[in-house]
Protein backbone atom coordinates (compact mmCIF):
# COMPACT_ATOMS: atom_id res chain seq x y z
CA UNK A 1 0.00 0.00 0.00
CA UNK A 2 1.71 3.15 -1.08
CA UNK A 3 1.90 6.20 1.95
CA UNK A 4 -0.15 8.57 0.09
CA UNK A 5 -3.22 6.14 0.85
CA UNK A 6 -2.68 6.90 4.63
CA UNK A 7 -2.29 10.33 4.84
CA UNK A 8 -5.07 12.56 6.07
CA UNK A 9 -7.07 14.86 3.43
CA UNK A 10 -5.40 17.89 5.55
CA UNK A 11 -1.91 16.34 4.68
CA UNK A 12 -2.89 15.67 1.38
CA UNK A 13 -4.12 19.13 0.41
CA UNK A 14 -0.84 20.74 2.14
CA UNK A 15 1.98 18.33 0.53
CA UNK A 16 -0.42 19.26 -3.07
CA UNK A 17 0.28 22.73 -2.16
CA UNK A 18 3.58 22.36 -1.04
CA UNK A 19 4.77 21.02 -4.24
CA UNK A 20 6.16 18.14 -2.58
CA UNK A 21 3.68 15.92 -4.84
CA UNK A 22 1.16 16.16 -7.56
CA UNK A 23 -2.62 15.67 -7.57
CA UNK A 24 -2.53 13.01 -10.58
CA UNK A 25 0.03 10.72 -7.86
CA UNK A 26 -2.04 11.16 -5.17
CA UNK A 27 -5.02 10.01 -7.76
CA UNK A 28 -3.25 7.13 -9.26
CA UNK A 29 -2.55 6.21 -5.47
CA UNK A 30 -5.81 5.66 -4.81
CA UNK A 31 -6.74 3.94 -8.08
CA UNK A 32 -4.67 1.59 -7.15
CA UNK A 33 -5.76 0.99 -3.97
CA UNK A 34 -9.12 0.25 -5.38
CA UNK A 35 -7.40 -1.71 -8.01
CA UNK A 36 -5.42 -4.05 -5.04
CA UNK A 37 -8.33 -4.11 -2.55
CA UNK A 38 -11.65 -3.34 -3.79
CA UNK A 39 -12.42 -7.10 -5.10
CA UNK A 40 -12.48 -8.07 -1.19
CA UNK A 41 -14.62 -4.75 -0.41
CA UNK A 42 -16.91 -4.06 -2.86
CA UNK A 43 -16.99 0.06 -1.64
CA UNK A 44 -17.81 0.80 -5.17
CA UNK A 45 -20.37 0.48 -7.46
CA UNK A 46 -18.42 2.86 -10.46
CA UNK A 47 -14.61 3.96 -10.41
CA UNK A 48 -14.22 6.68 -12.81
CA UNK A 49 -10.95 6.34 -13.57
CA UNK A 50 -10.46 8.90 -16.14
CA UNK A 51 -12.59 11.29 -15.03
CA UNK A 52 -10.27 11.29 -11.65
CA UNK A 53 -7.09 11.59 -13.22
CA UNK A 54 -8.19 14.66 -15.64
CA UNK A 55 -9.53 16.59 -12.62
CA UNK A 56 -6.11 15.66 -10.70
CA UNK A 57 -4.03 17.14 -13.97
CA UNK A 58 -6.71 20.37 -14.04
CA UNK A 59 -5.51 20.55 -10.33
CA UNK A 60 -1.88 20.50 -11.00
CA UNK A 61 -2.26 22.97 -14.14
CA UNK A 62 -3.54 25.41 -12.01
CA UNK A 63 -0.60 25.05 -9.30
CA UNK A 64 1.75 25.27 -12.11
CA UNK A 65 -0.16 28.74 -13.15
CA UNK A 66 0.51 29.78 -9.11
CA UNK A 67 -3.09 30.34 -8.94
CA UNK A 68 -4.69 29.50 -5.39
CA UNK A 69 -5.73 26.63 -4.84
CA UNK A 70 -8.88 25.28 -2.61
CA UNK A 71 -7.97 23.90 0.91
CA UNK A 72 -9.30 20.54 -0.20
CA UNK A 73 -7.71 20.92 -3.89
CA UNK A 74 -6.33 17.36 -5.09
CA UNK A 75 -7.86 14.90 -2.78
CA UNK A 76 -9.61 12.60 -3.91
CA UNK A 77 -13.38 12.08 -3.16
CA UNK A 78 -15.45 8.64 -3.06
CA UNK A 79 -19.67 9.64 -3.89
CA UNK A 80 -22.50 7.44 -2.63
CA UNK A 81 -24.45 6.67 -5.44
CA UNK A 82 -27.65 8.39 -4.54
CA UNK A 83 -26.30 11.85 -5.37
CA UNK A 84 -26.25 12.81 -9.39
CA UNK A 85 -22.73 13.45 -11.23
CA UNK A 86 -23.30 14.41 -14.77
CA UNK A 87 -22.48 11.79 -17.16
CA UNK A 88 -21.25 9.29 -14.47
CA UNK A 89 -24.05 6.28 -13.98
CA UNK A 90 -25.88 7.19 -10.78
CA UNK A 91 -28.27 4.01 -9.72
CA UNK A 92 -29.11 5.06 -6.17
CA UNK A 93 -28.20 1.14 -5.17
CA UNK A 94 -31.02 0.20 -7.17
CA UNK A 95 -31.75 -2.06 -10.70
CA UNK A 96 -34.67 0.21 -11.73
CA UNK A 97 -31.72 3.31 -12.38
CA UNK A 98 -29.15 0.86 -13.89
CA UNK A 99 -27.30 2.36 -16.54
CA UNK A 100 -28.82 5.74 -15.79
CA UNK A 101 -26.55 8.46 -16.59
CA UNK A 102 -27.60 11.81 -15.32
CA UNK A 103 -27.67 15.17 -17.23
CA UNK A 104 -26.74 17.30 -14.50
CA UNK A 105 -24.62 17.50 -11.41
CA UNK A 106 -26.08 17.39 -8.07
CA UNK A 107 -24.93 20.82 -6.10
CA UNK A 108 -22.93 18.65 -3.56
CA UNK A 109 -20.62 17.21 -6.39
CA UNK A 110 -20.56 20.40 -8.27
CA UNK A 111 -19.45 22.17 -5.12
CA UNK A 112 -16.50 19.19 -5.16
CA UNK A 113 -15.66 19.83 -8.17
CA UNK A 114 -15.17 23.27 -7.63
CA UNK A 115 -12.85 22.86 -4.69
CA UNK A 116 -10.68 21.22 -6.45
CA UNK A 117 -10.99 17.70 -5.27
CA UNK A 118 -10.92 14.41 -7.09
CA UNK A 119 -14.12 12.38 -7.12
CA UNK A 120 -13.06 9.17 -7.61
CA UNK A 121 -16.01 7.38 -8.20
CA UNK A 122 -19.40 5.86 -6.42
CA UNK A 123 -19.66 4.14 -3.71
CA UNK A 124 -22.33 1.06 -2.61
CA UNK A 125 -25.41 1.98 -0.70
CA UNK A 126 -28.64 0.05 0.54
CA UNK A 127 -31.11 0.65 -2.46
CA UNK A 128 -32.64 4.53 -1.90
CA UNK A 129 -30.53 4.21 0.86
CA UNK A 130 -33.10 2.27 2.77
CA UNK A 131 -31.19 0.06 5.52
CA UNK A 132 -28.48 -0.22 7.83
CA UNK A 133 -25.75 -2.91 6.07
CA UNK A 134 -25.96 -2.44 2.55
CA UNK A 135 -27.42 -5.81 1.75
CA UNK A 136 -30.60 -4.16 0.20
CA UNK A 137 -27.93 -3.15 -2.84
CA UNK A 138 -29.39 -4.16 -5.54
CA UNK A 139 -25.03 -4.72 -6.64
CA UNK A 140 -24.33 -7.24 -4.06
CA UNK A 141 -23.06 -5.75 -0.82
CA UNK A 142 -20.33 -4.21 0.80
CA UNK A 143 -17.48 -5.88 3.24
CA UNK A 144 -16.39 -4.27 6.19
CA UNK A 145 -12.25 -4.09 6.09
CA UNK A 146 -12.64 -4.82 9.84
CA UNK A 147 -14.08 -8.29 8.64
CA UNK A 148 -15.31 -8.87 5.31
CA UNK A 149 -17.62 -11.30 6.90
CA UNK A 150 -19.91 -8.54 8.60
CA UNK A 151 -21.84 -5.48 7.27
CA UNK A 152 -20.31 -1.67 6.61
CA UNK A 153 -23.33 -0.44 8.06
CA UNK A 154 -25.81 1.55 6.16
CA UNK A 155 -27.39 2.89 3.86
CA UNK A 156 -24.00 4.25 3.26
CA UNK A 157 -21.76 1.49 3.83
CA UNK A 158 -19.87 2.22 0.47
CA UNK A 159 -18.46 5.48 1.70
CA UNK A 160 -17.62 4.37 5.20
CA UNK A 161 -16.14 1.17 4.21
CA UNK A 162 -13.72 2.93 1.19
CA UNK A 163 -12.48 5.72 3.46
CA UNK A 164 -11.79 2.76 6.27
CA UNK A 165 -9.99 0.07 3.27
CA UNK A 166 -7.89 3.28 2.38
CA UNK A 167 -9.57 3.24 -1.01
CA UNK A 168 -9.94 7.38 -0.40
CA UNK A 169 -9.13 9.68 2.48
CA UNK A 170 -12.58 10.98 2.08
CA UNK A 171 -16.29 10.47 0.96
CA UNK A 172 -19.64 11.93 0.73
CA UNK A 173 -22.69 10.18 2.60
CA UNK A 174 -26.47 11.01 3.41
CA UNK A 175 -28.60 10.47 6.65
CA UNK A 176 -31.93 10.58 6.56
CA UNK A 177 -32.30 8.43 9.84
CA UNK A 178 -28.26 7.63 10.64
CA UNK A 179 -26.87 6.34 7.56
CA UNK A 180 -23.40 8.39 7.79
CA UNK A 181 -23.52 7.67 11.14
CA UNK A 182 -24.13 4.03 11.66
CA UNK A 183 -21.71 3.28 8.51
CA UNK A 184 -19.10 5.08 10.43
CA UNK A 185 -19.39 3.74 14.04
CA UNK A 186 -19.26 0.16 12.15
CA UNK A 187 -16.05 0.94 10.19
CA UNK A 188 -13.93 2.51 12.74
CA UNK A 189 -14.46 6.30 10.99
CA UNK A 190 -15.83 9.45 11.37
CA UNK A 191 -19.47 10.54 9.76
CA UNK A 192 -21.22 13.70 10.41
CA UNK A 193 -24.55 14.32 9.67
CA UNK A 194 -25.04 18.64 9.14
CA UNK A 195 -27.82 20.41 10.33
CA UNK A 196 -30.91 19.16 7.86
CA UNK A 197 -30.84 22.24 5.31
CA UNK A 198 -27.53 23.39 6.04
CA UNK A 199 -26.58 21.13 2.75
CA UNK A 200 -27.86 20.76 0.02
CA UNK A 201 -30.85 18.31 -1.00
CA UNK A 202 -30.47 19.35 -4.76
CA UNK A 203 -29.51 16.43 -6.88
CA UNK A 204 -29.97 13.80 -3.85
CA UNK A 205 -32.02 11.46 -5.15
CA UNK A 206 -35.24 11.76 -2.19
CA UNK A 207 -36.19 9.05 0.04
CA UNK A 208 -37.75 11.48 3.01
CA UNK A 209 -37.07 14.74 1.45
CA UNK A 210 -38.07 16.50 4.94
CA UNK A 211 -35.21 14.01 6.68
CA UNK A 212 -32.66 13.80 3.70
CA UNK A 213 -28.95 15.52 4.28
CA UNK A 214 -25.78 14.66 3.17
CA UNK A 215 -22.14 15.13 5.22
CA UNK A 216 -18.80 14.07 5.15
CA UNK A 217 -17.26 11.01 5.97
CA UNK A 218 -13.53 10.79 7.10
CA UNK A 219 -10.99 9.13 8.90
CA UNK A 220 -10.70 12.44 10.88
CA UNK A 221 -13.03 14.87 12.36
CA UNK A 222 -10.29 17.40 10.83
CA UNK A 223 -10.67 15.99 7.28
CA UNK A 224 -14.66 15.67 7.72
CA UNK A 225 -15.25 19.55 9.31
CA UNK A 226 -12.74 20.34 5.92
CA UNK A 227 -15.38 18.66 3.68
CA UNK A 228 -18.46 19.47 5.71
CA UNK A 229 -17.07 23.58 4.75
CA UNK A 230 -16.20 22.67 1.28
CA UNK A 231 -20.00 20.89 0.35
CA UNK A 232 -22.36 23.01 2.67
CA UNK A 233 -23.80 26.43 2.36
CA UNK A 234 -27.37 28.02 1.35
CA UNK A 235 -28.09 26.74 -2.00
CA UNK A 236 -31.42 28.38 -4.08
CA UNK A 237 -31.86 25.49 -5.99
CA UNK A 238 -33.04 23.53 -2.32
CA UNK A 239 -36.21 25.70 -1.16
CA UNK A 240 -35.47 24.02 2.50
CA UNK A 241 -31.64 25.17 2.45
CA UNK A 242 -31.40 27.31 5.08
CA UNK A 243 -29.95 30.68 4.30
CA UNK A 244 -27.36 31.21 6.64
CA UNK A 245 -23.58 31.11 6.98
CA UNK A 246 -21.97 27.97 7.59
CA UNK A 247 -21.17 26.75 11.17
CA UNK A 248 -17.18 27.33 11.73
CA UNK A 249 -16.81 23.82 11.93
CA UNK A 250 -13.16 23.60 11.11
CA UNK A 251 -11.79 26.39 13.71
CA UNK A 252 -13.69 24.20 15.79
CA UNK A 253 -12.26 20.90 15.41
CA UNK A 254 -9.06 22.66 15.88
CA UNK A 255 -9.68 23.95 19.00
CA UNK A 256 -10.97 20.78 20.11
CA UNK A 257 -7.63 18.90 19.39
CA UNK A 258 -5.94 20.83 21.64
CA UNK A 259 -8.09 18.46 23.98
CA UNK A 260 -9.45 21.44 26.37
CA UNK A 261 -12.74 21.08 26.94
CA UNK A 262 -13.72 22.89 29.88
CA UNK A 263 -16.59 23.94 30.74
CA UNK A 264 -18.68 21.99 28.38
CA UNK A 265 -21.48 19.98 28.99
CA UNK A 266 -22.39 17.20 28.07
CA UNK A 267 -25.96 16.05 28.39
CA UNK A 268 -26.75 11.99 29.06
CA UNK A 269 -30.31 11.34 27.55
CA UNK A 270 -31.66 8.98 30.72
CA UNK A 271 -33.55 7.11 28.47
CA UNK A 272 -30.58 6.13 26.27
CA UNK A 273 -28.40 5.81 29.14
CA UNK A 274 -30.74 2.89 30.50
CA UNK A 275 -28.68 1.21 28.20
CA UNK A 276 -31.45 -0.74 26.82
CA UNK A 277 -30.81 -1.87 23.13
CA UNK A 278 -27.27 -1.25 23.29
CA UNK A 279 -24.72 -4.27 24.08
CA UNK A 280 -22.62 -4.49 26.81
CA UNK A 281 -19.55 -4.12 24.93
CA UNK A 282 -20.63 -1.03 23.08
CA UNK A 283 -21.58 0.72 26.71
CA UNK A 284 -18.05 -0.04 28.14
CA UNK A 285 -16.68 1.81 25.38
CA UNK A 286 -19.41 4.45 25.90
CA UNK A 287 -18.83 4.74 29.09
CA UNK A 288 -14.90 4.71 29.01
CA UNK A 289 -15.26 7.53 26.05
CA UNK A 290 -17.19 9.48 28.91
CA UNK A 291 -14.23 9.40 31.35
CA UNK A 292 -11.94 10.59 28.99
CA UNK A 293 -14.01 13.36 28.05
CA UNK A 294 -14.48 14.35 31.70
CA UNK A 295 -10.54 14.45 31.88
CA UNK A 296 -10.26 16.88 29.53
CA UNK A 297 -12.96 19.09 31.35
CA UNK A 298 -16.10 18.39 30.36
CA UNK A 299 -18.89 18.01 32.41
CA UNK A 300 -21.41 15.40 32.73
CA UNK A 301 -25.72 16.80 33.00
CA UNK A 302 -28.16 13.77 32.80
CA UNK A 303 -31.43 15.26 30.96
CA UNK A 304 -34.55 14.01 30.48
CA UNK A 305 -35.98 13.06 26.88
CA UNK A 306 -39.35 11.78 27.42
CA UNK A 307 -40.03 11.04 23.96
CA UNK A 308 -36.71 9.94 22.89
CA UNK A 309 -38.45 6.28 23.04
CA UNK A 310 -40.61 7.04 20.17
CA UNK A 311 -38.54 8.08 17.57
CA UNK A 312 -38.43 4.76 15.83
CA UNK A 313 -41.88 4.28 15.28
CA UNK A 314 -42.47 7.73 14.43
CA UNK A 315 -39.36 7.72 12.04
CA UNK A 316 -40.53 4.52 10.13
CA UNK A 317 -44.18 6.07 9.51
CA UNK A 318 -42.71 9.73 8.23
CA UNK A 319 -39.99 8.41 6.51
CA UNK A 320 -42.00 5.36 4.25
CA UNK A 321 -44.81 8.05 3.72
CA UNK A 322 -42.20 10.43 2.13
CA UNK A 323 -40.67 7.81 0.35
CA UNK A 324 -44.07 6.18 -1.11
CA UNK A 325 -44.82 9.49 -2.57
CA UNK A 326 -41.22 10.30 -3.46
CA UNK A 327 -40.55 6.99 -5.40
CA UNK A 328 -44.00 7.51 -7.41
CA UNK A 329 -41.15 8.93 -9.77
CA UNK A 330 -40.12 5.71 -10.74
CA UNK A 331 -42.95 5.06 -13.38
CA UNK A 332 -40.86 3.64 -16.48
CA UNK A 333 -41.13 6.87 -18.33
CA UNK A 334 -38.56 9.30 -17.97
CA UNK A 335 -36.01 7.65 -17.30
CA UNK A 336 -34.40 3.79 -16.28
CA UNK A 337 -36.01 0.70 -16.61
CA UNK A 338 -39.43 -0.50 -18.37
CA UNK A 339 -40.42 -3.88 -18.22
CA UNK A 340 -43.17 -5.54 -20.21
CA UNK A 341 -44.02 -2.98 -22.85
CA UNK A 342 -45.26 -5.35 -25.51
CA UNK A 343 -47.37 -3.25 -27.16
CA UNK A 344 -50.71 -4.60 -25.94
CA UNK A 345 -50.30 -3.66 -21.91
CA UNK A 346 -51.87 -0.63 -20.40
CA UNK A 347 -49.11 2.26 -18.97
CA UNK A 348 -50.27 0.78 -15.74
CA UNK A 349 -49.51 -2.68 -16.26
CA UNK A 350 -46.13 -1.61 -17.90
CA UNK A 351 -45.60 0.34 -14.68
CA UNK A 352 -46.41 -1.93 -12.16
CA UNK A 353 -44.52 -4.64 -13.75
CA UNK A 354 -41.61 -2.02 -14.24
CA UNK A 355 -41.67 -1.15 -10.67
CA UNK A 356 -42.02 -4.65 -9.40
CA UNK A 357 -38.72 -5.88 -11.67
CA UNK A 358 -36.60 -2.74 -10.71
CA UNK A 359 -37.29 -2.49 -6.31
CA UNK A 360 -35.91 -4.27 -4.06
CA UNK A 361 -37.86 -6.25 -0.88
CA UNK A 362 -36.84 -3.02 1.46
CA UNK A 363 -38.36 -0.41 -0.66
CA UNK A 364 -41.40 -2.43 -1.58
CA UNK A 365 -41.61 -2.55 2.18
CA UNK A 366 -41.61 0.75 2.84
CA UNK A 367 -43.79 1.85 -0.45
CA UNK A 368 -46.24 -0.27 1.08
CA UNK A 369 -45.97 0.64 4.72
CA UNK A 370 -46.11 4.66 3.61
CA UNK A 371 -49.13 4.24 1.36
CA UNK A 372 -50.66 2.29 4.16
CA UNK A 373 -49.64 5.30 6.70
CA UNK A 374 -51.04 7.74 4.39
CA UNK A 375 -54.38 6.02 3.42
CA UNK A 376 -57.28 8.03 4.60
CA UNK A 377 -59.12 6.34 7.81
CA UNK A 378 -55.58 5.76 9.00
CA UNK A 379 -53.70 9.18 8.42
CA UNK A 380 -54.91 10.45 11.15
CA UNK A 381 -53.37 7.74 13.72
CA UNK A 382 -50.06 6.68 11.58
CA UNK A 383 -48.66 9.97 9.48
CA UNK A 384 -50.47 12.84 11.65
CA UNK A 385 -50.06 11.04 15.06
CA UNK A 386 -46.06 10.51 14.05
CA UNK A 387 -45.99 14.44 12.92
CA UNK A 388 -47.00 15.36 16.39
CA UNK A 389 -44.64 13.03 18.33
CA UNK A 390 -41.94 14.71 15.74
CA UNK A 391 -43.27 18.13 17.72
CA UNK A 392 -42.68 16.35 21.08
CA UNK A 393 -39.28 15.36 20.15
CA UNK A 394 -38.10 18.73 18.87
CA UNK A 395 -39.57 20.14 22.22
CA UNK A 396 -37.43 17.32 23.80
CA UNK A 397 -34.00 18.61 22.49
CA UNK A 398 -34.77 22.32 22.93
CA UNK A 399 -35.68 21.76 26.56
CA UNK A 400 -32.08 19.81 26.95
CA UNK A 401 -29.73 22.24 25.26
CA UNK A 402 -31.03 24.59 27.43
CA UNK A 403 -29.10 22.81 30.13
CA UNK A 404 -26.30 21.25 28.04
CA UNK A 405 -24.16 22.14 25.32
CA UNK A 406 -23.92 19.05 23.31
CA UNK A 407 -26.09 15.52 23.87
CA UNK A 408 -23.72 12.12 23.75
CA UNK A 409 -24.94 8.43 23.08
CA UNK A 410 -23.34 5.38 21.29
CA UNK A 411 -24.10 5.73 17.85
CA UNK A 412 -25.90 2.41 17.31
CA UNK A 413 -26.98 -0.15 19.77
CA UNK A 414 -24.66 -3.15 17.87
CA UNK A 415 -21.33 -3.21 16.72
CA UNK A 416 -20.99 -4.48 12.91
CA UNK A 417 -23.16 -7.75 12.99
CA UNK A 418 -22.62 -11.06 10.09
CA UNK A 419 -24.19 -10.67 7.09
CA UNK A 420 -27.80 -12.28 7.10
CA UNK A 421 -28.35 -11.80 10.79
CA UNK A 422 -30.87 -9.47 10.52
CA UNK A 423 -32.66 -9.47 7.08
CA UNK A 424 -35.46 -12.09 7.58
CA UNK A 425 -37.00 -9.57 10.35
CA UNK A 426 -36.77 -6.23 8.90
CA UNK A 427 -37.45 -4.54 12.74
CA UNK A 428 -34.31 -6.00 13.96
CA UNK A 429 -32.53 -3.76 11.09
CA UNK A 430 -34.36 -0.83 12.08
CA UNK A 431 -33.03 -0.59 16.06
CA UNK A 432 -29.38 -0.30 13.84
CA UNK A 433 -30.62 3.61 13.94
CA UNK A 434 -32.68 3.38 17.80
CA UNK A 435 -29.93 6.35 18.59
CA UNK A 436 -29.52 8.16 15.16
CA UNK A 437 -33.01 9.00 14.45
CA UNK A 438 -33.87 11.41 16.98
CA UNK A 439 -31.65 14.20 15.71
CA UNK A 440 -33.04 13.36 12.44
CA UNK A 441 -36.76 13.57 13.23
CA UNK A 442 -35.16 17.41 15.15
CA UNK A 443 -33.26 18.38 11.99
CA UNK A 444 -30.06 18.72 14.15
CA UNK A 445 -26.52 17.97 13.61
CA UNK A 446 -25.03 14.56 14.68
CA UNK A 447 -21.13 13.10 14.55
CA UNK A 448 -20.05 10.02 15.37
CA UNK A 449 -16.56 9.20 16.13
CA UNK A 450 -14.18 6.34 17.00
CA UNK A 451 -14.36 5.64 20.93
CA UNK A 452 -13.40 2.10 20.75
CA UNK A 453 -13.02 -1.80 20.24
CA UNK A 454 -15.51 -3.90 21.35
CA UNK A 455 -14.66 -7.75 20.75
CA UNK A 456 -12.34 -6.43 18.24
CA UNK A 457 -14.32 -4.53 16.15
CA UNK A 458 -14.83 -0.37 16.10
CA UNK A 459 -17.56 1.20 18.60
CA UNK A 460 -18.78 4.44 17.83
CA UNK A 461 -19.64 7.51 19.59
CA UNK A 462 -22.60 10.29 18.80
CA UNK A 463 -22.40 13.32 20.00
CA UNK A 464 -25.75 15.91 19.00
CA UNK A 465 -25.67 19.69 18.91
CA UNK A 466 -28.40 22.26 18.12
CA UNK A 467 -29.31 23.59 15.11
CA UNK A 468 -26.67 25.32 12.98
CA UNK A 469 -24.25 25.08 15.73
CA UNK A 470 -22.60 21.84 14.39
CA UNK A 471 -19.27 23.45 15.24
CA UNK A 472 -20.28 22.15 18.85
CA UNK A 473 -20.13 19.17 17.49
CA UNK A 474 -16.50 19.40 15.99
CA UNK A 475 -14.87 20.49 18.92
CA UNK A 476 -16.19 17.79 20.94
CA UNK A 477 -15.36 15.22 18.45
CA UNK A 478 -12.05 16.24 17.92
CA UNK A 479 -11.50 16.53 21.60
CA UNK A 480 -12.23 13.17 22.36
CA UNK A 481 -9.96 12.20 19.35
CA UNK A 482 -6.96 13.68 20.62
CA UNK A 483 -7.89 11.51 23.66
CA UNK A 484 -8.35 8.04 22.01
CA UNK A 485 -7.12 8.02 18.63
CA UNK A 486 -7.79 6.98 15.34
CA UNK A 487 -8.62 3.03 14.90
CA UNK A 488 -6.69 1.28 12.03
CA UNK A 489 -8.40 -1.70 10.77
CA UNK A 490 -6.40 -5.29 9.53
CA UNK A 491 -4.63 -5.28 6.71
CA UNK A 492 -6.33 -6.51 3.72
CA UNK A 493 -3.30 -7.77 1.73
CA UNK A 494 -2.38 -10.92 1.33
CA UNK B 1 -54.45 -9.92 16.43
CA UNK B 2 -52.84 -9.05 12.98
CA UNK B 3 -52.57 -5.23 12.71
CA UNK B 4 -52.85 -5.66 8.71
CA UNK B 5 -54.47 -8.97 6.53
CA UNK B 6 -53.09 -10.00 3.31
CA UNK B 7 -56.01 -9.17 0.99
CA UNK B 8 -54.79 -5.48 2.65
CA UNK B 9 -50.94 -5.72 1.77
CA UNK B 10 -52.65 -6.66 -1.71
CA UNK B 11 -55.09 -3.61 -1.99
CA UNK B 12 -52.12 -1.38 -1.03
CA UNK B 13 -49.24 -3.18 -3.52
CA UNK B 14 -52.29 -2.19 -6.15
CA UNK B 15 -52.13 1.08 -5.08
CA UNK B 16 -48.00 1.56 -5.01
CA UNK B 17 -48.24 0.14 -8.49
CA UNK B 18 -46.40 -3.22 -7.49
CA UNK B 19 -47.04 -6.22 -9.48
CA UNK B 20 -45.95 -8.53 -6.43
CA UNK B 21 -46.08 -12.08 -6.67
CA UNK B 22 -48.45 -14.35 -4.61
CA UNK B 23 -45.21 -15.17 -2.52
CA UNK B 24 -44.13 -11.70 -2.02
CA UNK B 25 -47.57 -11.35 -0.47
CA UNK B 26 -47.36 -13.95 2.12
CA UNK B 27 -43.67 -12.71 3.53
CA UNK B 28 -44.76 -9.00 3.21
CA UNK B 29 -48.00 -9.68 5.00
CA UNK B 30 -45.92 -11.01 7.97
CA UNK B 31 -43.16 -8.50 7.88
CA UNK B 32 -45.71 -5.83 7.74
CA UNK B 33 -47.83 -6.63 10.43
CA UNK B 34 -44.75 -6.87 12.57
CA UNK B 35 -43.48 -3.43 11.61
CA UNK B 36 -47.00 -2.05 12.23
CA UNK B 37 -47.45 -2.97 15.82
CA UNK B 38 -43.98 -1.72 16.40
CA UNK B 39 -44.67 1.84 14.93
CA UNK B 40 -48.35 1.80 16.43
CA UNK B 41 -46.63 2.99 19.29
CA UNK B 42 -46.64 6.35 18.72
CA UNK B 43 -50.82 6.04 19.69
CA UNK B 44 -49.65 5.77 22.96
CA UNK B 45 -48.35 9.58 22.96
CA UNK B 46 -51.06 11.71 24.52
CA UNK B 47 -50.85 14.62 21.42
CA UNK B 48 -54.07 15.65 20.77
CA UNK B 49 -53.46 19.74 21.35
CA UNK B 50 -49.64 19.70 20.16
CA UNK B 51 -49.04 20.71 16.40
CA UNK B 52 -47.73 18.75 13.49
CA UNK B 53 -44.14 19.03 12.28
CA UNK B 54 -43.93 18.44 8.48
CA UNK B 55 -40.41 19.93 8.65
CA UNK B 56 -37.72 21.54 11.07
CA UNK B 57 -36.74 24.30 9.05
CA UNK B 58 -39.35 26.89 9.78
CA UNK B 59 -38.86 28.49 6.02
CA UNK B 60 -42.29 29.65 3.66
CA UNK B 61 -42.88 30.59 0.34
CA UNK B 62 -39.09 30.36 -0.91
CA UNK B 63 -38.60 31.38 -4.28
CA UNK B 64 -35.84 31.74 -6.17
CA UNK B 65 -34.71 35.28 -8.25
CA UNK B 66 -36.75 35.73 -11.34
CA UNK B 67 -33.73 35.96 -13.70
CA UNK B 68 -33.88 33.41 -16.69
CA UNK B 69 -31.84 30.65 -16.32
CA UNK B 70 -30.43 27.62 -18.37
CA UNK B 71 -32.37 24.47 -18.30
CA UNK B 72 -31.98 20.96 -19.77
CA UNK B 73 -32.03 20.53 -23.43
CA UNK B 74 -34.59 18.43 -25.26
CA UNK B 75 -31.92 15.76 -26.33
CA UNK B 76 -30.33 15.84 -22.24
CA UNK B 77 -34.20 15.22 -20.70
CA UNK B 78 -34.85 12.27 -23.10
CA UNK B 79 -31.27 10.90 -23.01
CA UNK B 80 -32.15 8.79 -20.15
CA UNK B 81 -35.79 7.96 -21.35
CA UNK B 82 -36.67 4.12 -21.70
CA UNK B 83 -38.30 4.81 -25.38
CA UNK B 84 -38.78 8.53 -27.22
CA UNK B 85 -40.66 9.04 -30.22
CA UNK B 86 -41.03 12.38 -31.98
CA UNK B 87 -38.82 14.07 -29.34
CA UNK B 88 -41.33 13.31 -26.78
CA UNK B 89 -41.03 10.27 -23.51
CA UNK B 90 -43.38 7.38 -25.29
CA UNK B 91 -45.71 5.77 -23.09
CA UNK B 92 -47.73 2.65 -23.06
CA UNK B 93 -51.16 2.69 -24.41
CA UNK B 94 -53.25 5.01 -21.38
CA UNK B 95 -56.69 4.58 -22.97
CA UNK B 96 -58.43 1.66 -24.21
CA UNK B 97 -59.02 1.17 -28.19
CA UNK B 98 -62.83 1.80 -27.67
CA UNK B 99 -62.80 4.49 -25.39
Amino acid sequence: MSDLTKLTAAEIAKRISDGDVSAEEVTRAHLDRIAAVDGKVHAFLHVDADGAIAAAREVDAKRARKETLGPLAGVPVAVKDVLTTKGVPTTAGSKILEGWRPPYDSTVVERLRDAGTVILGKTNMDEFAMGSSTEYSAYGPTNNPWDLGRIPGGSGGGSAAAIAAYEAPLAIGTDTGGSIRQPGAVTGTVGSKPTYGGTSRYGLIAFSSSLDTPGPCARTVLDAALLHEVMAGHDWRDSTSIPQPVPPVVEAARRGMTGDLTGVKLGLVTQFDAGEGAEPGVMAAFHDALAALTKLGAELVEVSAPHFQYALPAYYLIAPSECSSNLARFDGVRYGLRVGDDGNRSLEEVMSLTREAGFGPEVKRRIMLGTYALSSGYYDAYYGQAQKVRTLITQDFNQAFEQVDVLVSPTTPFVAFPFGSRTSDPYQMYLADLFTIPTNLYGGPGISVPCGLSDGLPVGFQIMAPTMADDRMYRVAAALESAVGTLTPPSLEG
Amino acid sequence: MAAISRDEVAHLARLSRLAVTEQELDTFAGQLDVILQAVARVGEVAAADIPPTSHSVPLTNVLREDVVINCLTREEALAGAPDVEEDRFRVPRILDEEA
